[in-house]
């Protein structure tokens, strides 16, 4: 079956000749009518339309949109934040820059949508520290919003008022959890909150009920408001709706984002069609479906899934659907959309210590589980490629893991052990015989790498 | 006494057994009432919750319900309603009691949660614990024997960090011993409010240290040695003297101010090596300042009184009290009075003034409150010499010290003392009336009951024209002046109570045997006295321990008619305080402490 066209509903102008990041041109594609059109709806609607659409967050965890705004708590009496993820760094994520970038004023539009729904007086971008340009792009859009009065006192000659400030991160993954990410813009360090009782809906930002939304899902909230709800449940596949940008990095032909409906393109589709099948002579050998943190699969591999009337269905990794229940149902994740190839040429332990590295760079060192269980795993998968590795390794390095996943503070637990737990368990062999492959590779302590 | 108000009580079952507690106790706190042991690190009762350590995983679960009819589901094996278990464990520091709220933590699962985390927590610790000063009080050795595996499956290299950090004058920390629980962080912050102390680097290279420019130099940084599950926080004081299980445990009385912070002084063969804070959630929770804990090097010092001395020369206690009731044989005494002396011996000293027919005097000792656990009042029982009768009126203050109370704020924060309870020196007063007298001709012999009157504001010409009978611990002006000097016993020698501002009575115990330190000679030729065999041969009274002076305490002070020393629980009774409503306390708020309005 031939792979199903882009949709590009986020991304219609990215990359586009001729589409610059000004107001201006903004305007002139019909910038900010959405948001004219918002204002004279009850915020009630909207937020009634965002249910009926399905959005399900684009950062990671794929929550429903609409369900995280229905428990904050609007009976406290404190203001309402709304605080936009823009800390992207999950690793094989590269979607979120691409709009701060090409279409800043998409995002703006999507924040005063969501603002304005929410009753939220003040905004915050929370970006990425290594996103200087970024920072610099949003701080010009929102200035340029402010003076055409979309953004600032009394928009669009309304009584209702929104700031929005940029905020740029230090330089670190954890930031991009969004309790770490408040203790962050409170201007402390970024440990993650307990939850309970921190819940951001309730005891947020400042100890106000705050909404966290990813970039990408708050450009939707415009889209949505655009086309009506039910309209945009249309797009996609039940549960599963709406678009989503796939960002491919390895080793495929042509790597890069590409935006589709979700659910409507499978794995197999996205990797030999769209973005070109392996490199010359190579064999696809393993994906990471969102991002580092999710759960790997193996190529070759099938899974038995159930469907809704009882009878089952056999699935290879080509056949599964690129959206987030299907990929659950596999033992992984959607995630940020991250897809993350590599070929027959990648040795799995020499892969698995280069994601260890970086968890045990990136965990904060709040929880014991994590703090401690990342940087062992580091030393582990480090040793085995660069000194004396040994058979047993694979078995302490998932029984190391299994001790960290769903005892911290944070996701990032599951974060930093699924990679180790699905490595292990997919490429159990290989971990079994890296003792033996580095003694025939001809440089000793790694496999040739191409 | 003032009952409780009665708490929120919720039934929630902890390992198949019920248990009702107030709404809001935390697991670990209610397992603890049932003998369950939820081991932790990270929670303190008198801290925030962090949840940090991981180590109080548990399993919880809560009754089902309909969720459309919110009816009870029930389970038709038990007949009893069915628990949702939550399949991830939870922090038990964060899980509070709700109705029916049930907890499991003898799972295999909680097992494993366990024995992982201490793994965790063991993989980068030095395991120098042959040399570390928190062996034998440690919470990892504790917790790594009760729910560790027992072996190691670390074969990598371990994190190297500073071993020897200077955070401040009293404290010494070894990064790579911390377990980064965050307490000393909290409490430097929520208790002392000098917020100096927080992490840097991230990940298992986390390490605490003090903010740029800043020290842990504030009259609490101690209690973070305390309360240090690990021996990364030491005390520069207690360090490498002593292993703790040598240690005997006496409860004592801190003596600084009015506050009557509840204490444990540790001391072996004599010899006093730290007091630490006790729990006492109505006085000082668990915490004490600094400059209290130093207080028992005056046991050892230099300037210590051992001899009994009659006219310079040494001699012996019945000789002694001869001499002084000679002295006194002919009226005009004055019996100068102490604030620092227990209820007992004031109620003595009040027997010696009535025998003698004598004036009676208290120094007041008033300074700068810490509004945490250093009042105003320095005295640590000027409201002991209420309720025995001893005064009936507080001691003078000097107008311009009133004053200065009153407008100044000792702010703990921006004033960080760098020297244990150097922060403002109390002022000594309350004499002017026996100097008045002296002046007239009116006094001519003085017995002061350890204190300095030279201090307390009488010139070396008013000592001069008087006759002194001096019984204290330390040498001063007043004993270099004094006829008769009779050396008695420090509070850590000896037995009694105090009755701190709130009027909680609380006692104190013996630590260690007085004169301690002195050469056995030196003891046995004279020695100090205990202050009641004193003031019992002074007042001509057969009651000169602890216990025979309750008797007569039960018999003639009608606020401690059903009373006895023994019967004083460890953390004090409560007196009536009405009939001293009205009098000008010097204290402001402190912890658990709010004057009353004037």
């Amino acid at each position: 079956m031939a792979a199903p066209e882009q949709r590009r509903i986020i991304f219609q102008h990215i990359d586009a000749p001729g589409y610059s990041n000004d107001l201006a041109c903004y305007v002139k594609h019909g910038g900010y009518e959405i948001l004219k059109k918002a204002v004279a709806m009850p915020p009630a609607a909207i937020i009634d339309e965002v249910k009926k659409s399905g959005l399900r967050g684009r950062g990671g965890a794929g929550f429903g949109c609409g369900l995280k705004w229905s428990l904050v708590d609007r009976k406290s009496g404190k203001p309402i934040y709304l605080v936009v993820n823009a800390d992207e760094s999950e690793p094989g994520t590269f979607k979120d820059r691409y709009i701060i970038h090409q279409d800043p004023h998409q995002l703006i539009e999507g924040i005063m949508v969501t603002c304005w729904a929410n009753n939220v007086k003040q905004a915050y971008i929370y970006i990425r520290g290594e996103m200087p340009h970024g920072a610099r792009i949003l701080e010009q859009a929102i200035a340029e919003a402010r003076a055409a009065n979309f953004v600032g006192p009394n928009i669009l000659g309304t009584s209702y008022s929104c700031e929005i400030y940029v905020h740029r991160g230090a330089g670190a993954y954890i930031c991009g959890e969004e309790t770490g990410l408040i203790e962050s813009l409170e201007g402390k360090r970024p440990y993650p909150r307990i939850k309970p009782p921190y819940f951001p809906a309730v005891l947020g930002l400042y100890q106000c009920p705050t909404i966290v939304n990813n970039v990408e899902t708050l450009c939707h909230v415009k889209h949505i408001v655009d086309m009506g709800g039910d309209n945009y449940a249309k797009i996609g596949t039940p549960n599963n709706t709406g678009t989503r940008i796939l960002c491919v990095s390895g080793h495929v032909q042509r790597p890069g984002y590409y935006e589709y409906e979700v659910g409507k393109i499978t794995m197999g589709q996205l990797l030999n069609e769209v973005c070109g099948g392996p490199l010359p002579g190579r064999k696809f050998k393993a994906v990471i479906p969102g991002g580092s943190s999710s759960k790997i699969l193996r190529f070759g591999e099938t899974f038995t899934l159930k469907n809704k009337d009882g009878s089952s269905r056999t699935l290879t990794i080509e056949d599964i659907p690129m959206d987030f229940d299907t990929l659950a149902a596999c033992g992984t994740m959607g995630g940020s959309g991250g897809v993350i190839v590599m070929d027959d040429s990648v040795n799995m332990v020499e892969a698995l210590a280069n994601l260890n590295a970086f968890y045990a760079h990136e965990s904060c060192g709040q929880c014991t589980p994590c703090r401690e269980g990342s940087l062992w795993m580091k030393k582990i998968t480090t040793r085995m490629v660069h000194a004396n590795a040994r058979a047993e390794d694979g078995q302490l390095l998932k029984s190391v893991a299994d001790q960290i996943a769903g005892r911290t503070v944070c996701a990032f637990g599951e974060a930093c052990s699924w990679p180790t737990q699905s490595f292990v368990a997919k490429f159990g062999d290989e971990f079994k015989a890296y003792p033996e492959t580095k003694k025939q590779s001809k440089n000793g302590d790694a496999l040739e790498l191409v | 006494m003032i009952a409780p108000p009665k708490p929120d009580l919720v039934t929630v079952n902890i390992d198949g057994k019920d248990i009702a507690v107030p709404k809001g106790t935390n697991v670990i706190e209610a397992a603890r009432l049932i003998g369950v042991d939820v081991p932790h690190y990270c929670y303190h009762p008198k801290l925030t919750i962090s949840g940090n350590c991981r180590m109080c995983l548990i399993e919880m679960g809560n009754p089902a319900v309909d969720p459309a009819t919110k009816a009870p589901i029930m389970d038709p094996a038990t007949g009893k309603q069915k628990i949702n278990w939550i399949p991830r464990p939870q922090i038990g520091c964060a899980t509070n009691a709700s109705p029916g709220l049930h907890i499991r933590t003898n799972t295999p699962q909680i097992k494993d949660c366990r024995e992982g985390v201490m793994e965790f927590l063991l993989v980068n610790h030095p395991l120098d614990c042959p040399i570390c000063d928190q062996a034998g009080e440690c919470k990892l050795q504790e917790q790594a024997t009760g729910y560790g595996r027992g072996y190691s499956r670390f074969i990598e290299q371990k994190n190297v960090k500073p071993k020897r950090t200077q955070l401040g004058p009293r404290v010494m920390l070894d990064d790579e011993r911390c377990v980064l629980c965050s307490r000393c962080i909290r409490f430097s912050k929520e208790i002392a409010k000098d917020d100096v102390l927080g992490f840097i680097d991230r990940g298992s290279y986390s390490t605490l240290t003090c903010y740029p420019g800043k020290k842990l130099e504030n009259n609490y940084s101690l209690n973070t040695v305390d309360i240090c599950p690990v021996g990364a926080l030491t005390s520069t004081d207690f360090r490498f003297k002593m292993r703790v299980w040598f240690l005997k445990q006496t409860n004592s009385i801190d003596t600084e101010s009015s506050v009557g912070a509840n204490t444990v002084v540790w001391s072996r063969e004599g010899q006093i090596y730290r007091i630490t804070p006790r729990r006492n959630d109505d006085v000082n929770d668990t915490w004490m300042a600094d400059s209290g804990r130093e207080l028992y090097k005056q046991v050892r010092s230099a300037d210590r009184l051992t001899t009994i001395k009659v006219n310079g020369a040494d001699s012996a206690l019945d000789i002694a009290i001869n001499t002084a009731l000679q002295l006194a044989k002919d009226g005009g005494v004055a019996v100068v009075g102490s604030g620092r002396s227990s209820v007992e011996e004031q109620f003595l000293t009040k027997k010696l003034a009535d025998a003698l027919k004598a004036s009676t005097h208290l120094v007041s000792r008033v300074g700068q409150g810490d509004k945490l656990l250093i009042s105003a009042d320095r005295n640590p029982n000027v409201r002991g010499a209420l309720v025995v009768g001893l005064i009936s009126t507080m001691p003078e203050v000097g107008p311009a010290l009133r004053a200065g109370l009153s407008s100044s704020v000792h702010s703990l924060a921006s004033q960080p003392s760098t020297q244990a309870g150097s922060e403002s020196r109390p002022h000594l007063s309350g004499l002017t009336d026996l100097a008045a007298a002296i002046d007239a001709g009116q006094v001519k012999t003085v017995i002061s009951i350890g204190e300095d009157l030279a201090a307390a504001g009488l010139t070396a010409a008013q000592l001069g024209k008087i006759s002194i009978v001096y019984l204290g611990t330390h040498a001063n002006a007043t004993s270099a002046a004094a006829k008769v000097v009779i050396p008695t016993l420090s509070v850590f020698e000896k037995n009694g109570t105090f009755v701190n501002q709130q009027f909680r009575i609380q006692k104190f115990a013996k630590a260690v045997p007085g004169p301690a330190g002195l050469p056995a000679e030196a003891s046995a030729k004279a020695g100090a006295t205990d202050d009641l065999i004193v003031l019992a041969g002074l007042a001509n009274i057969a009651a000169s321990d602890v216990a025979a002076v309750w008797k007569l305490l039960a018999a003639e002070v009608p606020a401690l008619g059903t009373m006895s020393y023994a019967n004083i629980p460890e953390t004090g009774l409560l007196l009536d305080a009405t009939p001293f409503a009205a009098l000008p306390f010097a204290e402001g708020e402190t912890l658990h402490f709010k004057p009353a309005k004037s």
